[in-house]
């Protein structure tokens, strides 16, 4: 299917004058003979966003960024340098610093650039560029939603609702003899309410989106689910009491919940903490490391999903690892660079947030596979414990394998019935064993519906996430009340 | 170099398409970073770069934008997108410039530049990075492994124009050492970092001494136990309770009050804190790592308190969130490239108390001295607050051994009120900062 543009490659020499021979002869120029790789990296990018408050669309913005990234490896070491002016003289400039690092660098042999492109996949065609919705289509849509949410309760008292896109064109060429171009559209919707009842005051908060154009919204009524979703949390944390604090069982929802194996597995997963052995899973590959009703995979081939990618930011095609299979730990996450010093194979997660950034190993969608209970059968499983449908955030320490995450919707279960809802938990634990104390895993399998953006080393990239429900016995919860 | 004219040019055209009003911001920017891990040179990254930003009225209609293009074909299409934006946007009553004689007449040299940067050779920032990672590493046997120490630093220019003709500039810099050590004993890892920030990068500490305190820090962390749930005297440590007051600028913050996601909403004039809090937000430090000699949108930084002995007694607003609130702007519009100015701070600081940090801890017979939170839970318009946590168990007045895997809670109404001992020991490491302080009690959950 047509990407209604024009292929990135020509863009690049229309707009810039970029010809790949011109580059790789600059590249070859450049690399000597002392370097184990080589790319660079040019990005062109146009993010729109609109945002409503207070029942009007106070203002559009636009934001167009364009830059090129040059990052060579020996070793074990990186140069980088990048500018936002793309031009032979920049690259030229740029591949010099790059290439500083291996002054005292040792691989032998001149890297030779052979120019052959890959054919890769489309997993997010569309018709036109998200670039070319019309601002007034924005609006429109913005403002049905702040009277959706209204109309749920009277209770709801203020209603924000921002709508955001990016076209994001790249251009990559690497010294291991690949060319590859890619047109990366990414769109979110966002609603949240206030709730106010007397001097009480909560907020619920629901979006979505993926890589994916302006009808995935408007076509259904995924608006009208967005909108009623967020008022209802908003409404329900209205009644929501302070939750209690101390070890007990928590059962995680099915979908966005799934963070939890984000934070708690899925970074300790990554190359680079792992060649370091920084992390705690370092040289633990073939040992149990959860329960066996665990699978849990890394996968960026998933059609439109906000973590899908048809090559990563070193022009790997990208690919479903498998993390961990029935509790036994199978694979990490790689980049070329920490691949090649593993002397593993790359699997496709070396990304990085625009060309100012360096790669880095990175999650695409992460879930569990979905397992052999139901959900009504893990609820009355319950005698006092925590029903967690929904989460604000989480943070993971790499080093001693502790994360922590938010609810932004949960519930106590007494008894085995889902009771009251309760507010301000915060669940804390220990990565390497918060898996080993899954007891029960549901066949309703769910991935979120794409708000994930994940955070490492100042670097943001868009992530999904995914879960069926599940049971964790024996976890810490943190609330205000004993 | 970037050319101000283009700017200026870029204003006039907006003008001549109809803009009534408008404001620009351009940066142009240098910056080197370099990373040695396990006494080896592990990466090195330079940039340069510049952005510029542009915002339209039409009436009371707006747009922003920004591009890093800055060719004329480019700029002049980006132009009219953005005059087109401005037209399908939806009247705003409360938008606009602040008024053309409150635009700051002198601007003031705050000495923000560095201008030694630029003699600096690589091979002495590499040592620099060297030395730090070398300092931690050879602290202890039981510092086995490092993320790394980094060295960095960049100088940049701004610019600020708008249709009153107002156009101000100026340079700035900032340097920075930090490193990561990992201690290990027993199969068991932890690792804790240390930096120093500011504008000199003569000024910043000693290689040595940040490579010892962040091993030190890492070091201290091992053989952490978690606790038994209880209700205790919580201490922040000093970047911990400047992570507080971040929280409560936020508190503070128009853009907070006016959208009601506040829970110091309608509490000017009343006691939001015990009577020994004292906080102030001070733009006008010279060499300070938040000073700006005017801010946002061109109007005088000056300093502001904010909480005095107790007592709400200003809020931080651009000009924006003070004509929603009915109030004027403090000078305190912040302004990102892409994006239209909100209020900031600059230098946000409690002033220090008399106790110093031991003092503090002696006064505890059982209780929490807190060095690290970890999880976003923070409800700013409730105040609900629960966070992972760790740090060290206090027994009769001194520290004991370290814990983790546990959470603090409680409400920032109720933690603000309960600050009983401000420490004596601020240092302005950062543009938010903080002494050691106490609070009374809070809920720790952990076994």
């Amino acid at each position: 299917m047509s990407k209604g543009s024009i292929k990135p490659a020509k863009f690049f020499v229309d707009r810039y004058g970029l010809e790949t021979g011109k580059l790789a002869e600059t590249m070859g120029r450049a690399l000597g003979n002392r370097v184990d790789y080589m790319d660079l990296y040019c990005e062109y990018r146009i993010n729109d966003a609109i945002s409503l408050e207070e029942g009007i669309v106070k203002k559009g913005n636009r934001n167009i960024s364009q830059g090129v990234g040059v990052r060579a490896n020996s070793e074990e070491k990186t140069g980088f340098a990048y500018s936002d002016e793309i031009s032979l003289r920049q690259i030229e400039s740029a591949a010099g610093t790059a290439k500083w690092i291996t002054e005292s660098g040792v691989s032998a042999g001149r890297v030779p650039v052979g120019i052959s492109r890959s054919r890769i996949k489309d997993l997010y065609p569309l018709s036109s560029p998200v670039s070319e919705i019309s601002f007034g289509e924005r609006v429109t849509l913005l403002q049905k939603m702040d009277r959706i949410a209204r109309a749920y309760d009277s209770r709801i008292k203020k209603v924000m609702v921002s709508f955001s896109s990016e076209h994001k064109i790249i251009y990559i060429l690497t010294s291991d003899g690949n060319e590859v171009e890619d047109i990366q559209p990414l769109t979110r919707l966002n609603i949240t309410c206030i709730a106010e009842d007397g001097t009480e005051r909560q907020v619920g908060t629901f979006g979505g989106g993926g890589r994916e154009g302006f009808s995935k919204f408007t076509d259904g009524n995924l608006f009208e689910v967005y909108a009623r979703e967020a008022a209802r949390q908003a409404i329900v944390n209205l009644g929501a009491e302070p939750s209690p604090a101390g070890t007990m069982d928590v059962v995680l929802g099915p979908g966005w919940p799934g963070i939890l194996l984000h934070e708690a597995i899925g970074h300790g997963l990554e190359g680079d903490f792992n060649r370091k052995k920084t992390s705690a899973f370092s040289d633990r590959i073939g040992q149990k490391v959860a329960s066996p009703l665990c699978t849990i995979v890394d996968d960026g081939t998933i059609k439109g999903r906000r973590g899908s990618l048809n090559i990563d930011d070193e022009g790997t095609e990208t690919q479903r690892t498998v993390l961990i299979e029935k509790g036994v730990l199978k694979g990490y996450l790689q980049d070329k660079l920490n691949a090649r010093l593993m002397k593993m194979a790359p699997t496709g997660n070396g990304r990085r947030e625009s060309f100012a950034h360096i790669p880095m190993p990175r999650m695409t969608n992460t879930y569990m596979l979905p397992g052999p209970h139901k959900k009504e059968e893990i609820i009355s499983s319950v005698k006092r414990g925590l029903y967690a449908v929904s989460f604000g955030g989480g943070q993971v320490d790499i080093t001693n394998g502790k994360f922590v995450f938010s609810t932004s919707e949960a519930y106590l279960i007494e008894n085995g019935k889902v009771g009251r809802p309760v507010k301000g938990a915060t669940l804390i634990g220990n990565g390497p064993d918060v898996l080993t104390r899954v007891s029960m895993v549901a066949d309703d399998l769910e991935l979120d519906s794409g708000v994930g953006t994940c955070g490492k080393d100042g670097q943001s990239v868009p992530v999904g996430v995914g879960l069926p429900t599940i049971r964790i016995d024996g976890l810490t919860v943190g609330g205000s009340s004993i | 170099m970037i050319d101000p004219s283009t700017g200026e040019e870029l204003l006039k055209k907006a003008r001549k398409k109809g803009a009534t009003e408008a404001d620009l911001v351009m940066v142009e920017s240098r910056s080197f970073d370099v990373r040695v891990r396990l006494g080896k040179l592990e990466q090195i990254s330079q940039a340069e770069g510049k952005k510029l930003g542009l915002r339209l009225f039409f009436g009371k209609r707006t747009s922003i934008s920004a591009t890093s293009d800055f060719s004329a074909e480019s700029l002049e299409s980006l132009l009219s997108q953005t005059c087109d934006m401005a037209r399908a946007a939806e009247e705003d009553p409360f938008s606009g410039l602040p008024p053309a004689e409150e635009m700051v007449k002198k601007i003031p040299d705050l000495d923000l530049d560095d201008p030694d940067l630029d003699l600096f050779k690589v091979e002495e920032k590499i040592s620099i990075a060297k030395r730090t990672e070398e300092a931690a590493l050879s602290f202890s046997p039981e510092i086995g492994n490092s993320e790394g120490a980094e060295f960095s630093h960049s100088r940049s220019h701004i610019w600020y124009m708008n249709s009153h003709g107002f156009h101000g500039d100026f340079p700035s810099a900032s340097s920075s050492i930090s490193v990561s050590p990992i201690a290990k004993r027993n199969g068991e890892m932890q690792r804790d970092y240390w930096f120093s920030y500011g504008r000199k990068h003569k000024k910043l500490d000693s290689p040595e001494a940040v490579g010892k305190r962040a091993a030190e820090r890492a070091l201290a962390r091992l053989g952490a136990r978690k606790i038994k749930t209880c209700e205790a005297p919580v201490i922040f440590d000093p970047e911990m309770a400047g992570g507080l007051l971040g929280t409560l600028f936020s508190a503070v913050a128009g853009s907070s009050l006016y959208r009601g996601a506040s829970f110091l909403v309608g509490r000017l004039g009343s006691s939001v804190a015990s009577s020994m809090v004292n906080i102030t937000d001070d733009g006008t430090i010279p060499g300070g790592p938040g000073s700006r000699p005017f801010d946002g949108e061109g109007l005088p930084v000056s300093p502001h308190s904010v909480i005095e002995n107790g007592v709400l007694v200003n809020y931080l607003l651009d000009s924006y969130s003070a004509r929603k609130l009915n109030m004027k702007s403090t000078g305190n519009a912040s302004r990102s490239i892409g994006d239209g100015p909100s209020a900031g701070c600059f230098n946000f600081f409690m002033k220090p108390g008399k106790p110093s940090s031991k003092e503090i801890i002696s006064s505890v017979k059982s209780g929490l001295y807190l060095t690290e939170t970890i999880g976003f839970g923070i409800n700013l318009a409730t105040g609900d607050y629960s966070r992972g946590a760790a740090g060290y168990w206090i027994e009769n007045g001194a520290l004991a051994y370290p814990v983790e895997e546990i959470t603090i809670a409680g409400n920032l109404k109720d933690m603000l009120l309960n600050i009983e001992m401000v420490g004596s020991d601020l240092e302005m490491r950062s543009s938010i900062s903080a002494p050691t302080i106490k609070i009374s009690k809070m809920i720790i959950a952990g076994s």
